[in-house]
């Protein structure tokens, strides 16, 4: 009830000065504009890419570098050689994994070889769909079988399945990948994690894939093979990528429980002496294993002018609090006499106190919608970027709460300590002056 | 100055308010305009190569499943690709090459000046190499030494294995990094910690930017070898100015003329210039628009503090005017009061942005912001201050002397 009345006060002091009240929406909703542009940037970069599973899944490193220029505490390679990749998928010691590669297919449609185009690929392991939460439209992943038996079949995604047959229900149909004929057994809908976790190689922010293959069936037909490949020593002549001394292949794996991540960790000390002890490994165990998100973090995955940005913003609006605040404050002294005269009717200090508020709140609301306005223009200029992640910018319903609260609290915070100054004006000096 | 900051202590909070803004702004302000700086710099940073009178084209194969052995060697393909854009109306002349200035990507490695000499090793060199007539057709300045000579060419890879050419040119700035104040002509690099694989400077170009420029490591850290083919690299055609758009749009249908199993893709060398960059001026309009808005809040939140002030204090002007002060002198009092309270922000400002610098350079890879910068971020504020309290003190000078004798 008395809300109401502070309501309908607050609003009559600001139409009263609209002026002040105008420079002060405008301050804050400059300010709010400004850090929700950026904060959303960020918010989309640093999204959790596969939300539930995120802390269950993890990333091995192992270290099969000579010992030549060893250093203590050294982080090993990011990525697997292929025999230590195809090692612990056979060791099968977590509830589910997969090793895996990026890699390049020359797709030649039923259309004929003119139309031929070249397209990423994903050469991995059965568990890879279960493991990820991948959504089949029709069909389902190959069988860890096909994955030892080399056998021909494909994974591909609707997109892919609607270009080439004009159906989704693609299950049965024949890929051609140059000169090899695949069956098609699965086609997965909308799957889009981002960032692109699983293969940091092929860029932070790349898109998923639109084909996958079992492993041994890509690599048994040479297919090419696409991201990083850190070599160490002499480089190996013809195909590098079965070597023992380049690293160039993803590994991840499955752990639901803190005991099956304490058991893995041990695993790979053991894996790694026992393949010291075969003369394969020659450093000491040096072994690494990070989830999704430490993952990210490990790789600086958000890049340093992001967070950049994101500072400047929150600087921004720092100081169209201080802004808000001494505008606030002369606002508020201006209107002693009102204040004086209420107080002297007998309201108490703490009405004064709330009815300033509320009026430092409808002010907030009023830049929480000037705010969002602005981070709406201000995203559209982002997505305006070529950067990977630009198009990836855009207000969601969590954020646009943010906003008004973000608003609305940034302003009764700076209004506080005027509003505490206003109320303890003595109503008597201030009357007598009049 | 004693009656204004007698004055001031008045207002202890309002001024220390305002003073705090100040000082933000220009703690911001400040390390903004550094990085526009920063960024501009880089930005005009010589590639070293004929900006103007480039176009490259890369093309990357299908596997139509065909028998490879009747496609030929990867040398011939290549030649038989090169002669046919050379015919192309405008070009004048073409070569491959594995990377550009600023393309983006590049092939990094390590060299050593003393074989197995962990100090005398180089980290993150990046290595161009291109086919005859490399130099020339890139528009590469000599300041020293001769370009290569047609036998100097050789086959070579460096994921082959195979030893590296005899000759090489380096940069002006890589010879001064890795043999300070020394000729460089003749001098041998390594090309592996073991010293097999050497080659000895033949020349030193004058500027060669980085595929990719990195504050890190320098941005001409590039050495040129002599090959006969390069895998998979980059067609590089010289062409007339005003024919570049013309020549790029030719090449699909030339290339595929040649080779029809393989998706092609041209670029004028400008434009990826200016896309290398796109990033960077992004930042500089953000940052821009970012520095408007900072200075207009505060400016708007001295104007409503002045006014404010210049409103209750009309009566003591008033009084002021009838003991005999001029307009001027009210005038020129509230903008030396003015003058004073952005002083106190500015320093505390000035402190901040060494402070905010630090910090960025503890957390970003960030310079450390030479202190000229400073005096441009305090006069910048001086400033701002000045005019956004001249409408109120102009309103103030405007007060009759007869305010005096009234009560409000």
């Amino acid at each position: 009830m008395m809300f109401g009345y502070y309501l309908d006060l607050a609003w009559r002091s600001l139409k009263r000065t609209p002026i002040l009240t105008g420079l002060m929406v405008l301050a804050i909703g400059l300010g709010i504009g400004a850090s929700m542009t950026m904060l959303t940037v960020l918010h989309v970069m640093t999204a959790d890419p596969i939300p539930g599973k995120s802390a269950k899944l993890f990333y091995p490193q192992l270290d099969p570098q000579p010992m030549q220029h060893y250093t203590k505490g050294e982080n090993p390679p990011d990525e697997l050689t292929w025999i230590d990749a195809i090692n612990l998928l056979h060791a099968h010691k977590g509830v589910h994994q997969a090793a895996m590669s990026g890699g390049i297919v020359t797709v030649i449609p039923p259309q004929g070889m003119t139309h031929a185009f070249n397209l990423d690929a994903r050469y991995t392991a059965a568990d890879f769909f279960t493991m990820f939460n991948v959504p089949f439209v029709s069909g389902t992943g190959w069988a860890s079988s096909d994955d030892d038996e080399r056998a021909r079949v494909a994974v591909i995604t609707r997109k892919l399945a609607d270009k080439l047959y004009g159906t989704a229900q693609a299950v049965g149909k024949n890929l051609r990948l140059g000169k090899y004929d695949f069956r098609v057994v699965g086609v997965i809908g909308q799957w889009h994690p981002v960032p692109h976790f699983y293969d940091l190689t092929m860029g932070n922010y790349a898109k998923p894939e639109q084909v996958y293959l079992p492993l041994q069936t890509a690599m048994g037909l040479d297919f090419w093979t696409t991201g990083a490949v850190q070599c160490w020593g002499h480089f190996p002549s013809g195909n590098p990528t079965k070597a023992n001394d380049c690293a160039w292949m993803q590994f991840w794996v499955q752990l639901d429980t803190p005991a099956q991540v304490r058991a893995y960790r041990q695993f790979l000390v053991n894996y790694s002496e026992s393949q010291k002890q075969l003369g394969r490994f020659q450093r000491p165990p040096n072994t690494r294993l990070h989830n999704v998100v430490q993952w990210l973090s490990y790789n600086h995955v958000v890049p340093g002018s992001v967070q950049l940005e994101g500072l400047l913003a929150l600087g921004f609006l720092l100081v169209c609090l201080v802004n808000t605040v001494a505008l606030l404050l002369v606002k508020f002294l201006r209107r002693g006499g009102d204040l004086a005269v209420r107080r002297a009717m007998g309201a108490s200090k703490r009405s004064v106190f709330a009815q300033l508020l509320v009026e430092a709140a409808l002010t907030g609301l009023g830049g929480g919608v000037v705010g969002l306005l602005l981070a709406t223009f201000g995203l559209w200029v982002v997505r305006q970027q070529t950067a990977a992640y630009a198009g990836l910018a855009r207000l969601d319903g969590a954020m646009l709460g943010a906003t008004f609260v973000l608003a609305v609290c940034a302003t009764l915070l700076a209004a506080l300590f005027p509003a505490w100054r206003a109320c303890r004006l003595m109503p008597a000096r201030l009357l007598k002056t009049q | 100055m004693h009656p204004i900051i007698a004055a001031l202590k008045h207002h202890k909070t309002t001024v220390f308010l305002v003073a705090l803004e100040i000082a933000l702004t220009c703690a911001i302000v400040t390390n903004a305009l550094f990085l526009i700086g920063d960024r501009l710099a880089a930005m005009h940073m010589m590639t070293g190569v004929a900006d103007n009178e480039l176009v490259w084209a890369q093309a990357s194969g299908l596997d139509l499943g065909r028998d490879s052995a009747a496609n030929g060697s990867a040398a011939a393909k290549a030649a038989a690709d090169l002669a046919a854009l050379r015919g192309i109306p405008g070009v004048e002349s073409g070569v491959m090459s594995n990377s550009l200035p600023l393309a983006g990507s590049g092939w990094r490695m390590d060299v050593w000046t003393r074989p197995g000499d962990k100090h005398s090793a180089l980290d993150n060199v990046f290595e161009f190499v291109g086919t005859p007539g490399m130099v020339k057709t890139l528009g590469i300045k000599l300041s020293e030494g001769r370009d290569f000579l047609p036998q100097e060419y050789e086959d070579y890879n460096p994921f082959s294995g195979q030893p590296p050419p005899g000759s090489v040119i380096v940069t002006r700035a890589l010879a001064a990094q890795l043999w300070p104040g020394e000729d460089p002509l003749g001098k041998p690099i390594y090309l592996d910690s073991s010293g097999n694989h050497v080659a000895h400077v033949v020349g030193v170009a004058q500027h060669l930017l980085d595929p990719r420029v990195s504050t890190a490591h320098g941005v001409e850290r590039g050495l040129i070898l002599p090959v006969e083919t390069v895998d998979g690299g980059l067609y590089v055609l010289r062409v007339r100015p005003d024919a570049r758009a013309s020549v790029k749009r030719a090449i699909p249908r030339v290339l595929t003329g040649v080779d029809p199993a393989r998706t092609i893709t041209a670029h004028i060398y400008s434009r990826t210039i200016a896309q290398y960059f796109h990033g960077d001026r992004a930042m500089i309009w953000l940052l821009l628009v970012v520095i408007g808005c900072l200075l207009a809040v505060t400016a708007l939140g001295v104007v409503g503090l002045s006014s404010f002030w210049v409103q209750q204090r009309t009566r003591q002007i008033g009084i002021r005017r009838a003991l005999g002060a001029t307009r001027t002198d009210i005038m020129r009092y509230f903008l030396a009061e003015n003058f004073l309270i952005v002083s106190l922000g500015v320093v505390a400002g000035l402190a901040g942005a060494v402070g905010l610098n630090l910090w960025l350079m503890d957390h970003y890879e960030l310079h450390r912001m030479p202190l000229a910068w400073l005096p441009a971020g305090a006069v910048i504020l001086w400033l701002l201050g000045q005019l956004a309290v001249l409408a109120p003190a102009l309103r103030a000078s405007h007060v009759p002397p007869v305010v005096a004798t009234r009560s409000v």
